[in-house]
């Protein structure tokens, strides 16, 4: 009786890169249905904290569970794994040598083997919920930023994953195009997705997190439901972190 | 008149008064009546062209078959010394020391290693014909250019998109196949087109193994005549071909900048 019945559980993760040490014993777990938000300055190991939960960066202790299954043992099949895992990046990282609905269609084809026309056909409809139905045969580079990311977040959400993973994805844009990507997330919450998103915007986190997460120098220093992370931070070094960050007016 | 087409016209005739003065320049220049007899003479370039042009379809055939096996093996090559992790480190030096050695060695030196020598071991199934050895000497030696340039474009795509395919599930090979070549190759194309056209040019070296190509046929007219214009119209054969495809290149390379502006500000 352990890691069952948690989407995601972390136990005392390590990373470092070289001397760096970057994430210093990470202890997390999140139910099914829930929405985690991580706070901290950059560099806190946000980032990689992600990345390490979708193995795209090893990790050198502890361990990492994604529905009950460990993830981070020898001989996992990372390409199921990644399957189960949707991750949406600050940058997009769309692939600009193909139309939305190439980008969207690609995963399901090459990886769940559909054909191409059941891949295309869900994958109209689900760029249709999220008000992309006219630019399925547009190239990435022709798309505003806010468009982009709510493509990159379809292409993800086409694998039909059990869990997403958001770095930060409102960062590389237009102030007046956050909203948009913002309210997709917010559908998704209502949806019932089990996300863990890291994020600069302390309004949205408050509004959508059953949980936040303040990570410092890769340690988690505090967390707790967001009324009382915002309103009663314990912490001095939480206190200082949101005293900064409205006094930036971002809150 | 609008200034567009005030500067084709000021453009126009400049070069026109430019090359009318260089003509004249050359033309009272000494000697020049020896050069336009032996290099320039208008009856034995009648003569030699039409022989030269039917000879260089055989150095079309040359370019057009090896160019082919080129852009392949060459990729090959290129996906070989991409392969991470320290299993792949005998793979990858056998891709490195290819490159090095044919990069190296003078195309003339292969050519003639193969052509002479491979069919003098007999070796049953082995072809003896020149044609196919020199096929084979211009595709080891410009693979490993071809290598070259390919690697520089997969190096060139964002580590960032290998990222974002392997996290929807794509294997290795899947990632570099369906995102990271096909980008690699979209920027590759002009450096590509720059490796076809010097492929054409080197045809010409196969003339050592007595295959009759443009200039092993220039070579006999010139024997014959003493005249050397059957060079001049080789030259012009070779011109012929050429000079488009680099006129197509450049336009290919406009074209791709133009685009990369204005998805910039799209």
């Amino acid at each position: 009786m352990n890691e069952n019945g948690w989407a995601l559980s972390l136990e005392d993760v390590h990373k470092r890169f070289g001397r760096n040490e970057v994430l210093r014993g990470i202890d997390l777990r999140l139910a099914e249905h829930e929405v985690v938000c991580l706070i901290g300055a950059s560099g806190s190991g946000k980032s990689t904290l992600l990345r390490c939960v979708n193995l795209l960066e090893p990790i050198e202790r502890g361990r990492i569970a994604v529905l009950g299954e460990e993830i981070t043992a020898r001989g996992v099949d990372v390409n199921r794994i990644r399957r189960e895992i949707g991750i949406v990046f600050q940058a997009f990282n769309l692939f600009p040598h193909m139309s939305v609905l190439g980008n969207v269609t690609l995963g399901p084809r090459k990886v769940l083997g559909l054909s191409k026309e059941e891949a295309g056909e869900a994958g109209e409809e689900l760029l249709a919920r999220f008000g992309l139905a006219d630019k399925r045969n547009e190239f990435p580079d022709r798309l505003s930023g806010g468009q982009q990311q709510r493509v990159a977040i379809v292409r993800a959400l086409a694998m039909q994953p059990r869990l997403m993973l958001l770095d930060e994805v409102t960062s590389a844009l237009d102030p007046e195009l956050v909203a948009e990507v913002l309210s997709v997330i917010r559908e998704l919450a209502r949806e019932g997705m089990t996300m863990l998103i890291a994020t600069h915007e302390m309004g949205f986190a408050r509004d959508i997190a059953d949980r936040v997460c303040f990570l410092d120098a890769g340690v988690i220093l505090e967390e707790g439901p967001p009324a009382e992370m915002f309103s009663a931070p314990k912490n001095p070094r939480t206190q200082q972190f949101l005293q900064r960050i409205v006094a930036a007016g971002r809150m | 008149m609008s200034s567009d087409a005030r500067s084709v016209a000021i453009a126009v005739v400049s070069t026109i008064v430019f090359i009318a003065l260089v003509a004249v320049l050359v033309v009272n220049s000494p000697g020049w009546d020896e050069v336009r007899q032996f290099f320039f003479n208008g009856e034995r370039f009648r003569e030699s062209f039409p022989k030269v042009a039917e000879a260089f379809l055989v150095n079309v055939k040359l370019f057009c078959l090896a160019e082919v096996l080129i852009l392949v093996f060459g990729l090959l090559l290129a996906v070989l010394r991409s392969l991470p992790g320290p299993a792949f480190f005998p793979i990858r030096l056998l891709a490195i020391v290819y490159t090095d050695v044919f990069r190296g060695v003078p195309t003339i030196l292969v050519i003639a290693m193969l052509g002479f020598g491979a069919p003098v071991l007999g070796i049953s199934g082995v072809p003896t014909s020149t044609f196919f050895w020199a096929v084979i000497a211009l595709v080891l030696v410009y693979s490993a250019y071809v290598a070259e340039v390919y690697r520089a474009g997969i190096q060139s795509v964002h580590p960032s998109q290998e990222a974002a395919a392997r996290s929807l599930g794509l294997s290795r090979a899947q990632t570099l196949r369906f995102v990271i070549v096909p980008q690699a190759v979209r920027r590759v194309i002009p450096p590509l087109l720059n490796d076809f056209i010097g492929l054409q040019k080197d045809t010409a070296l196969v003339a050592i193994l007595g295959t009759v190509e443009a200039f092993r046929q220039a070579q006999i007219d010139t024997a014959a005549s003493f005249n050397y214009t059957a060079y001049t119209a080789t030259a012009v054969v070779f011109i012929l071909v050429t000079i488009p495809l680099a006129r197509f290149t450049d336009w290919l390379i406009e074209r791709d900048r133009r685009k990369q502006l204005a998805g910039r500000t799209a």
